[in-house]
């Protein structure tokens, strides 16, 4: 019997409440539990219904950031939320955290933020834990080799009241990034890259792990970006292993295993790596090297293409031609020819300190193009505050661009924040498809250089130009 | 909710490949505290026009596709983001079953759990489903069984216990609460705490 085994089979082993067997699945302890406005609410009334408590309040950590408005304002006070259903959706979750003894991170929090930016930047992610949200990028949080992933408002319901999940385990995909990424080119670059080679579905099924000398070359920041968006190539959650880059990041945040409990913890941490040997069900491997800047063409993020390189044919699929038919794009010519209305710099993508401040070394003396509006909206309370710090939030305006309160914004567009039918976007947040921006908007997947560089070029822009 | 294991409909198609939970309701739509009502959104901005008035060539709009309770669509289907509301609203449209050659993880779990079928059929039979929008199917999820007007019958995946909560009618919350003593000593026997 093979005793090596991956990351992904240790911290799975290591919250088995209950074994699964061909009938039944597993039940998976859950370490912290993330809950929002939006795909909360239904599962509060479940526990309601049957006089259930919640029960670890401790365990979950509470935000407002999907539907709440990112207007500048002198005082939380004068917040002009969207509609009376986001101002009723927000009352209720104020309402369900005082009820159930959830400590909210509200409006009035300094650490309030988009769910996947706050947890790690509490330092409440940890390697080895698993964790769960009601918002599929949560695969975001396996960046710290913990195991992360979305889950319905039925399930919110079920870990509420008891901490735990019904899980089948998935199998194992090994995605080896060799090599080094070139100057402009980014994680946001590699993980597009990576999606337009295996599909939109590439992933189901299945939870990848990240390796390779590029990978672990990455940041905390850049990693996160490459775990989040696991999820648009299918994948069930993505998990990078935990090192010293890791451990730096961590020690010291507020919710981080603290003094005489850290050593302890990095001791621990430092057994979550794939055994030499272990097998996974899936593995590809591919170099950085090559990779150059890279947008989306089209409405789902698998359809991606160099920044300079033509958008390929591949009109017998019908789908394939309405997608472009939507995007109003042509095949045989490159991205960087058409004209954008609008850029976007945010998400739990691409809206953490590094990624501000990449976008602002490309503006900064430099002016957006007449006619394009940039919004810039940080992922959260703290890093708006830090990029404040550093001058970032001047830069932006100077250059004529809006800066924003945190929230989710223009990556889903339900809190007032959209772009109007036809409208073309470009945006580092992580979902092109059709609406997602507003009705009938049209979105460019990319990252905060390229939209940065395009904000200032008026068109699809290759950042290499402005470095 | 009265589940009822095997029902015949006819199916509505959508060849397309991807569609994805954006689609199927708009996040607009998220901004309400229940489940109920969410029909009224499903695919809301391929089905109308900006002034409130029906697409009328937008497939569900036809007359044909009244009443069918199936609904054929491409591979890949319910990609996305992890809205239970997706599954809300096709049950509250009246769509019972969603077939595809694939279907999204997230978005197949949140069904089984509301009671919405996902059918993965192969390739040939996939092909045949497109070509003939309409047909009628029977759809026996206890014998996991879809089949064809011509009486041709597939087997398809679903998961056991998904399956067995939905046809004894068992609240899967219930099914874990029944484990409440386990996670306690899990909890207690950790050698390290969240
Ligand atoms: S930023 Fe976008 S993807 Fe991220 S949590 Fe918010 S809505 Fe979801």
């Amino acid at each position: 019997m093979n005793q090596r085994k991956t990351l992904f089979d240790k911290v799975w082993n290591d919250h088995i409440v209950v074994a699964e067997t061909a009938d039944t699945p597993a039940v998976l302890y859950i370490d912290l539990h993330i809950i929002h406005e939006v795909t909360t609410p239904q599962a509060f009334s479940v526990l309601r219904d049957h006089k259930l408590p919640v029960r670890r309040p401790d365990l979950v950590l509470a935000t407002l950031d999907h539907s709440t408005p990112t207007t500048p304002v002198s005082t939380f006070k004068d917040l002009a939320v969207v509609s009376e259903g986001a101002l009723n959706q927000i009352s209720q979750m104020e309402k369900n955290c005082a009820e159930f003894g959830i400590d909210l991170l509200g409006f009035d929090s300094a650490n309030r933020g988009i769910v996947h930016v706050i947890g790690p930047e509490l330092g409440a992610t940890q390697p080895g834990k698993t964790i769960v949200c009601g918002d599929s990028h949560t695969s975001t949080h396996g960046a710290f080799g913990a195991l992360a992933f979305g889950i319905g408002t039925t399930e919110v319901g079920h870990v509420l009241a008891t901490q735990s999940l019904l899980q089948r385990k998935p199998k194992t995909f090994a995605i080896n990034v060799d090599g080094t990424l070139p100057a402009g080119v980014t994680a946001k670059d590699l993980i597009l890259a990576i999606i337009g080679m295996i599909g939109v579905d590439g992933g189901t099924g299945h939870v990848i792990e990240y390796r390779g000398d590029a990978i672990t070359a990455l940041d905390m920041e850049a990693r996160m970006t490459i775990c989040n968006m696991s999820i648009e190539a299918g994948a069930r959650a993505g998990m990078i292993a935990p090192d010293a880059t890791t451990y730096e990041y961590l020690n010291g945040l507020p919710r981080a295993p603290q003094a005489d409990e850290w050593d302890a913890a990095v001791s621990r941490w430092r057994e979550l790596c794939t055994d030499e040997g272990a097998r996974f069900d899936k593995a590809i491997t591919i170099s950085a090297t090559d990779l150059q800047p890279m947008v989306t063409f089209g409405t789902n993020p698998g359809m991606v293409v160099g920044i300079n390189d033509a958008v390929p044919d591949n009109l017998s699929d019908p789908s394939f031609r309405k997608a472009l038919d939507y995007m109003q794009i042509e095949v045989g010519k490159p991205m960087t020819g058409y004209d954008i209305d609008i850029v976007f710099i945010g998400s739990c993508t691409n809206s953490r300190l590094s990624d501000l401040q990449q976008a602002a070394d490309v503006v900064a003396g430099r002016k957006i193009a007449d006619g394009v509006r940039m919004l810039v909206v940080p992922g959260s309370q703290q890093i708006k505050k830090a990029a404040e710090d550093l001058g970032l939030d001047k830069i932006f305006m100077q250059a004529g661009a809006e800066w924003r309160e945190s929230g989710c914004s223009m990556c889903i567009g339900m809190n007032g924040d959209t772009a109007g039918k036809g409208q073309l976007t470009v945006s580092t947040s992580n979902r092109n498809f059709e609406g997602r921006q507003g009705v009938g908007a049209r979105t460019i997947l990319a990252s905060p250089m390229t939209a940065a560089a395009s904000a200032i070029a008026g068109k699809v822009a290759d950042p290499r130009e402005y470095l | 909710m009265k589940f009822i294991s095997k029902f015949s409909s006819r199916t509505v198609v959508m060849p397309t490949t991807d569609i994805d939970t954006d689609q199927i309701i708009p996040a607009r739509f998220l901004t309400t505290t229940s489940k109920e009502g969410l029909g009224r959104y499903v695919f809301h901005d391929l089905r109308f026009n900006a002034d409130g008035s029906e697409k009328q060539n937008f497939v569900l709009n036809t007359p044909a596709a009244q009443g069918c309770g199936i609904l054929v669509g491409g591979h890949n289907f319910g990609c996305g983001s992890s809205r239970e509301h997706a599954p809300w609203a096709l049950l509250d449209y009246g769509i019972r079953a969603v077939v595809s050659t694939a279907i999204a993880d997230i978005f197949k779990t949140n069904s089984l759990k509301n009671g919405l079928i996902p059918v993965v059929v192969d390739q040939v039979t996939h092909e045949t489903l497109l070509q003939n929008p309409g047909m009628e199917l029977t759809i026996d999820l206890e014998a996991r069984s879809l089949t064809l007007a011509n009486g041709r019958s597939v087997e398809f995946p679903v998961g056991g216990f998904a399956r067995y909560c939905l046809l004894a009618g068992i609240d899967q919350l219930g099914y874990l609460q029944q484990h409440l003593n386990s996670i306690a000593r899990f909890e207690e026997s950790r050698s390290w705490t969240p």
